[in-house]
């Protein structure tokens, strides 16, 4: 895999999503699974959690360079607000490839709202000498 | 400030082949590495595959614990998630036993704004580093 380009990454997040991520994850902040809640505290309803978000953006980079055992290192800020139902898009952009690993700066988008941003990921682009051991 | 610094005591997370799986659905992902044990063994590995962003999940409690120490005056209810980082070893998999500590990196306030930094350091039962994070949280002025 030469990690020349990395494709762009689409997903709708359903309406359920934040509540299974809440599950999955344990960050049962309100904000995120209960509409009352999100309203009185000023929000326009439920909004996504920012590390379902980043997850998406490590998917993206896993899914091009293929496999999780490429992804090095992953920065990202969070900004904006996530929402359901609306799609997420990740662009990524190879910034430079030295020494078998890729810096690819990447984000988030929903519309015209960037929900992360800044993300840098470093990614090995060279085959491992060995398929991992774990 | 004082609490920059301080660590917490180290917490272990006894990793589960179906919470791979669960945490692996909720983020969407597909390969079977995380979803397959089969695949997964086919592939080399002992068990199924932690996605890298699992993290969260191995290191929640450790986290959480920090945020609501009462040494820091984090304003929870006008915490924002600022800003992350990880960087990553060796893969997770099911059955492995990671142990997180939290350290204060860095506490700040910029114009009213407070920033708190926290390191975390996660190892495996072998000792070996499977994950570094940076986490930021922004608190909101009054």
């Amino acid at each position: 895999m030469s990690m020349d380009e990395v494709p762009e990454l689409r997903v709708t997040p359903d309406r359920y999503v934040t509540v299974r991520y809440a599950g999955a994850s344990g960050d049962f902040n309100p904000i995120h699974i209960d509409e009352e809640f999100a309203r009185s505290v000023g929000l326009p309803g439920r909004i996504l959690h920012g590390l379902w978000t980043m997850a998406q953006v490590a998917r993206a980079q896993t899914e091009a360079a293929g496999g999780p055992d490429r992804l090095q290192r992953l920065a990202v800020q969070f900004r904006g607000m996530g929402v359901l139902e609306e799609e997420v898009v990740v662009t990524s952009k190879v910034r430079e490839v030295a020494d078998g690993v890729a810096t690819v700066d990447a984000e988030a988008r929903q519309g015209d709202t960037r929900i992360v941003r800044r993300g840098v990921a470093e990614v090995k682009t060279a085959q491992p000498s060995s398929s991992g051991n774990g | 400030m004082s609490a920059v610094g301080k660590t917490y005591p180290p917490v272990t997370y006894a990793v589960g082949r179906e919470k791979i799986r669960e945490y692996a659905h909720a983020v969407g992902e597909t390969q079977p590495l995380h979803l397959d044990l089969d695949a997964a063994r086919a592939a080399g590995h002992r068990d199924l595959v932690a996605p890298p962003m699992f993290v969260v999940v191995y290191a929640a409690q450790a986290f959480a614990t920090a945020i609501v120490d009462p040494e820091l005056e984090l304003d929870f209810a006008r915490m924002v998630h600022g800003a992350q980082e990880f960087a990553w070893g060796p893969l997770v998999v099911a059955g492995d036993e990671i142990t997180t500590e939290l350290e204060v990196a860095d506490i700040a306030d910029r114009g009213g704004v407070g920033f708190f930094t926290f390191t975390s350091r996660s190892e495996n039962q072998d000792g070996e580093r499977v994950s570094t994070g940076t986490w930021t949280c922004i608190v909101r002025g009054e």
